[in-house]
Parts: C-alpha cells; sequence; structure tokens
C-alpha cells in the first residue's frame, strides 16, 4: 500500500520526533519549574529566550543552529571532538532542530500544569517527611502529569510537522534527512510529483489524527485518576 | 513541654507568641478567626519561618535564629492535619496513609511509638477499612478528614497538630468524627495541638487552652480555669459564655427520660444522656441560661435549684487587665453608657458556675459578694453540643 519511499520519511518522522521528545523533556520540565516556580534575576530574559523559536521565521533558527552545532560552530565542533557526535546533516540533527521549534509549546503546557498543582498539598508532604526532591517526585510531577502528557504530544506534533529549520539545519537528504515534510518538499518539486505528494499529504493528515486521539485519550485517563 | 517564643510579621499582621506548656492530651488554641492561630501552628510545623525566636518540643529545638536552627518540616517530626484534609488525589487512600509511615526515620522506627500505633490499629480506630483501596475523590468529607488524621499519625509524630479540621464539615459530618478523636486521645497518648474557634469542640475535646488574640497568646491553662475567668470573657466569646464543670453520671430516671448528673455544687438534671452511670463528664452550662432567687422558687417548671454563694459581679462583657474589648461582636462600652446586663460568678460549694442577669435584676435582688442565692438552670439548657468526654475514660464505640 505504501512504496519504500513514504515508509521510510514516516519512520525517519516518527523517529525524529520520538527522539527529538524524549531528550527535551527533561529539560522542558527543568524550564517550566524555573519560570513557575523561581524568582530569579535575568527570568524574563530567559522566558524570551524560550518562546523564541515561537516567532523567529523556522529558516533563522535552522541557521543558527547550523553555526552553532554545524561541523565548524563553537558546540558542534566539540560534540565531535569529544563524543564523535555530529549533528548537521544527520538524523539526530534533524531531532535538536525539531526539539528547539517545539521547546515553546512544551514548556507552556508544562508551566500552566505546575501553575495548577496545589502547593498546600506539596506542604502537607513536607510534614509528612518528605524532603523537596521526594515531594517533587511523588506529589508535584505526578500531579502536572496531564499538562506533561500534552506538552509531550504537543511537541511530538510539532516535529512531525517541522520543516524549515529542518531543511536549513540537516538539508534533505534521502534515508537520512528525508522526513515527511521534507518528501513532500521534494515531491512537489518534481513535475508529475502531484499523485505522491497528495499521498503524504493524507498520511500527514492520518498521523497528525492519531497523535491529537491518543493525547485525548490518555488526558481522559490521567483526569480521571486525578479528579478530587 | 512545647517551648514557644516567636515573632513573625506577615503583611500589617504581627505574630509575637511567648507560652510554655505541657503537651498532653488535647492543647486547645482558641482565638477568634485572624488571631494568629494557624500561623503559629504552621511555625510550628516549618511551612513558615519566623523572624526570630526560639520553638522546642520536649527539649528538642525545631529553630532557634540565635544558634541558626531551623529544621525544615520534614526533620520535625510533627503531625499535621489541616483543615481540608489535603489527600493527596493521584494515590489510593492506602497510599495516602503510608506516604508518611514509609518516610519514617530508620532510628524512629526502633521506637515503642512507631510499633504501637501501627496502621492495622490506626485503620481499625478510625473505621477506614473499607475505604483502603478507594481514592480521595470518593471519600465525603468526613471521610477524607479521618484519612488524613490517619495519614498524620502513621508518620509516627511527636506531636499532632490539628488546624480546624472539623470547620470544612457541616454538623452530621462533625458529630461522625469527634468520637474518633476522642479516641486518638485517649488510646494513643500522642499530644495534640488544636486550632479551633468552636467553644463547642474545645470543650467537648480539650484539658488546657491556649487563649491567643491579635497575635498573642493572652492566657493558658486549664479550661475550668479560664471560661471562669471574667478578665478573658471577651476572648472566650460573650454568647458562650459560661462555666466548664466536670460532673459524674450518677442515675438515670426512666420514667421521665431524665439523666442525674452530680458534682461539688449539687445535682443537675438533665435530658438523658448516652452515657453510662459513673462516667464522667464534662459539661457547659452558659450563663445567659442561669436565672438567680433569693429564696427557693415553689410552683416552678426549672428542675435544678441549686444553692449558690454570690462571688463577684463583673461587666458582660469583662473590663479585665489582660486585653480590653475586642472591636466588632461585643461592642465597646462607650463612655459611660450603661450596659444592661451583667455576669455574675456563683461560687456552688467551691465550684463556679457564671449567670447572666439584667442590671435591673442586679439592683432589685441587692446582690454583693457574699450574698445566699439560688442558682435555676433549664434543663432543657443542657443539650449534647454542651457535653464533653474527659480524657482517662476508654473509648466506647457508639451503639
Amino acid at each position: 500500500m505504501l512504496d519504500p519511499m513514504e515508509l521510510e520519511a514516516i519512520e525517519l518522522s516518527l523517529r525524529v520526533g520520538a527522539w527529538s521528545v524524549l531528550c527535551s523533556l527533561p529539560f522542558g520540565i527543568a524550564a517550566a519549574w524555573l519560570l513557575a516556580r523561581r524568582d530569579f534575576p535575568g527570568k524574563a530574559l530567559v522566558d524570551g529566550l524560550v518562546h523564541l523559536p515561537l516567532v523567529l521565521p523556522p529558516v533563522v533558527v535552522g541557521y543558527l543552529l547550523l553555526l552553532t552545532f554545524g561541523r565548524n560552530g563553537p558546540v558542534g565542533h566539540w560534540l565531535e571532538a569529544w563524543f564523535g557526535v555530529t549533528l548537521a546533516f544527520t538524523w539526530q540533527g534533524a531531532a535538536l532542530a525539531s526539539s528547539v521549534m517545539a521547546f515553546p509549546l512544551m514548556v507552556r503546557a508544562m508551566r500552566l500544569s505546575l501553575e495548577a498543582v496545589d502547593r498546600r498539598l506539596e506542604a502537607a508532604a513536607r510534614t509528612l517527611g518528605a524532603g523537596p526532591l521526594s515531594v517533587f517526585a511523588t506529589v508535584t510531577l505526578p500531579l502536572m502529569a496531564p499538562g506533561i502528557l500534552a506538552g509531550a504530544i504537543l511537541a511530538f506534533a510539532r516535529s512531525l510537522g517541522e520543516f524549515g529549520a529542518t531543511i536549513t539545519f540537516v538539508s534533505n537528504i534521502p534515508g537520512e534527512t528525508r522526513t515527511l515534510p521534507n518528501a513532500l518538499y521534494t515531491y512537489t518539486q518534481q513535475v508529475d510529483g502531484e499523485g505522491p505528494a497528495l499521498r503524504l499529504t493524507v498520511i500527514a493528515v492520518v498521523l497528525a489524527l492519531l497523535a491529537l486521539g491518543a493525547s485525548e485519550l490518555l488526558a481522559r485517563r490521567l483526569k480521571r485518576r486525578l479528579a478530587s | 513541654m512545647l517551648e514557644i517564643a516567636v515573632e513573625k510579621r506577615l503583611g500589617d499582621f504581627r505574630l509575637d507568641v511567648k507560652v510554655d506548656f505541657e503537651a498532653t492530651g488535647i492543647v486547645a488554641l482558641f482565638g477568634r478567626s485572624g488571631s494568629g492561630k494557624t500561623s503559629l501552628v504552621n511555625l510550628l510545623a516549618g511551612l513558615l519561618r519566623p523572624d526570630r525566636g526560639r520553638i522546642a518540643v520536649d527539649g528538642r529545638v525545631l529553630f532557634d535564629d540565635a544558634r541558626g536552627i531551623d529544621l525544615p518540616p520534614e526533620r520535625r517530626r510533627l503531625g499535621y492535619v489541616f483543615q481540608e484534609g489535603r489527600l493527596f488525589p493521584h494515590l489510593t487512600v492506602r497510599d495516602n496513609l503510608l506516604y508518611g509511615r514509609r518516610r519514617v526515620p530508620r532510628a524512629e522506627r526502633a521506637g515503642p511509638h512507631f510499633e504501637r500505633v501501627g496502621i492495622e490499629r490506626v485503620v481499625g480506630l478510625l473505621g477506614i477499612e473499607p475505604l483502603l483501596a478507594r481514592r480521595p475523590s470518593d471519600l465525603s468529607g468526613g471521610e477524607k478528614q479521618r484519612v488524613a488524621l490517619g495519614r498524620a499519625l502513621l508518620a509516627a509524630p511527636r506531636l499532632l497538630l490539628m488546624d480546624e479540621p472539623l470547620a470544612a464539615l457541616d454538623q452530621p459530618r462533625k458529630e461522625e468524627v469527634l468520637p474518633f478523636i476522642e479516641a486518638l486521645r485517649d488510646e494513643l497518648g500522642i499530644p495534640i495541638v488544636y486550632v479551633s474557634h468552636s467553644m463547642e469542640e474545645i470543650l467537648r475535646l480539650a484539658d488546657t487552652m491556649v487563649l491567643m488574640s491579635e497575635g498573642r497568646a493572652v492566657a493558658h491553662g486549664a479550661l475550668e480555669d479560664l471560661t471562669s475567668r471574667l478578665d478573658l470573657r471577651p476572648l472566650t466569646g460573650r454568647y458562650e459564655a459560661g462555666a466548664v464543670i466536670s460532673v459524674t453520671v450518677a442515675g438515670l430516671d426512666l420514667t421521665y427520660g431524665l439523666s442525674e448528673l452530680r458534682f461539688a455544687g449539687g445535682t443537675l438534671l438533665v435530658p438523658r444522656l448516652a452515657a453510662a452511670i459513673g462516667s464522667q463528664l464534662r459539661l457547659r452550662i452558659r450563663a445567659r441560661d442561669v436565672s438567680l432567687a433569693l429564696s427557693p422558687p415553689g410552683d416552678i417548671s426549672i428542675q435544678n435549684v441549686l444553692p449558690a454563694v454570690v462571688a463577684d459581679i463583673g461587666e458582660e462583657s469583662g473590663l479585665g487587665p489582660h486585653g480590653g474589648p475586642q472591636s466588632g461582636s461585643g461592642g465597646d462600652p462607650a463612655g459611660g453608657e450603661v450596659r444592661p446586663q451583667v455576669d455574675v460568678r456563683l461560687d456552688l460549694n467551691g465550684v463556679p458556675l457564671w449567670a447572666r442577669i439584667t442590671r435591673r435584676s442586679l439592683q432589685e435582688l441587692a446582690l454583693a459578694p457574699g450574698k445566699p442565692v439560688y442558682a435555676l438552670i433549664k434543663t432543657s439548657a443542657i443539650d449534647r453540643f454542651s457535653l464533653g468526654r474527659p480524657p482517662g475514660r476508654r473509648f466506647l464505640p457508639p451503639d
């Protein structure tokens, strides 16, 4: 039903999306916690930086990533010298581009849920002998779980659709960085590409609906558990 | 022994509490809303940090700014039952109960206390066995508070703080939870600091009381003593004003459905009580339910006529040296204005009792300290809300 090239693009998109979400999850939770619970000098700046990918043209983000994480970029050079990790023009780089682009959405959802966590429950946990870290792990995190889930799904969906930053940072290499949007773009540039482009469009819509459905289902189940 | 000497500024409110008291049984922390009761309890628990001062429980220093000591809440080993329960919504009742239990430090587990207050005992005492698998969202208000009580107890605290644990419940729910608190007091031997603004609850549960007003501890001592002090009348409440006396159930009149209560000052007939003969009760008699006569009246429906001697005559609102009348309810006796009522303190063979009468009666009867009178108390003035069971009795399950 699906031809190998389509399968490859779908598999790659899912892989990039999953890794992008998994790797940015701890950072997302940390950023949400900092922004929701802490007051520190420069908070507005951090807030702005987190939200920057939302308002910058994706191409700009991609180009900044290339400058920073490219082989000759300061971080990219260091990563390659010490860990042998190359991000530019690899699928791992595509995951990084997705993470950065989806980060504001992820943090936003988590921050809202963290702000809704009843701090009086955390105080109660302290009086029951739990230290701050233990309280975070056993009370705060479970209570913000619906927000974490929402943030993760949103980020995953955003990652499936990432195009501008990806193509700028890691280009459009078949089998390596040709994700669904990249493949779709390739077809639209070909003379007889309308048919395959349409098929990919349908696939993209189905994937997006599945992600939304899954998130709705999980959110409902969580909400029932947390209802008070 | 609880040693408290703390200062804390909270916006415009200043808390400045210096009080030491023996923590045994239930100590009531009583005061109007806004008197600083909850803030004080939060300071004890470590949820609020004093600006300066010292807090020690049985010689163990929890806070001392001079020595740089400030134990975090989790290391203070004080249990806390909140007004709103604060059960963890994502955990079952069982896991809520075990939350603190699992975190009791190893050193504390060795003590006899940890074993004595075990899960089966607490679950049995609180009657929450059928709830264990449920989630807090499926519990009624009274059930939630019972689980919250159990959760705090199972963390093996050295002292239990209870911040108006019944205030959010309606009367039937209160009646449901109260016996369990009495059971804890009588069976587990954990000292409890009980915050309340309800004299009813305090009467029923506490032995001693710390009176709070405007961020200060104004007085502390035995319930009977503090409620009979005229100078504290503005704080113990005008409407609630009255005496608390200890009585023994002496008999039951089945023909008329009356219980006979005996105390040093005589015998009282009250509507039948659900208490065994010989059991000790604490009874509150409100000043406004007591009338006075110079001779024992005949042809009268009142059953309780007790000989007494006038001990003292005070203004209704009290103008003692410890804190003048509070603004708000009660009102200020504005310059020279005559108050229509006075409170007369009576001595019934050593037991104090209060009578609230009009100033006009005072003059017509020519009452003065030392004058013999008869106190008239309507039987129906004493109901189940004016009764308390002092500690020491074994808990009898309702039924």
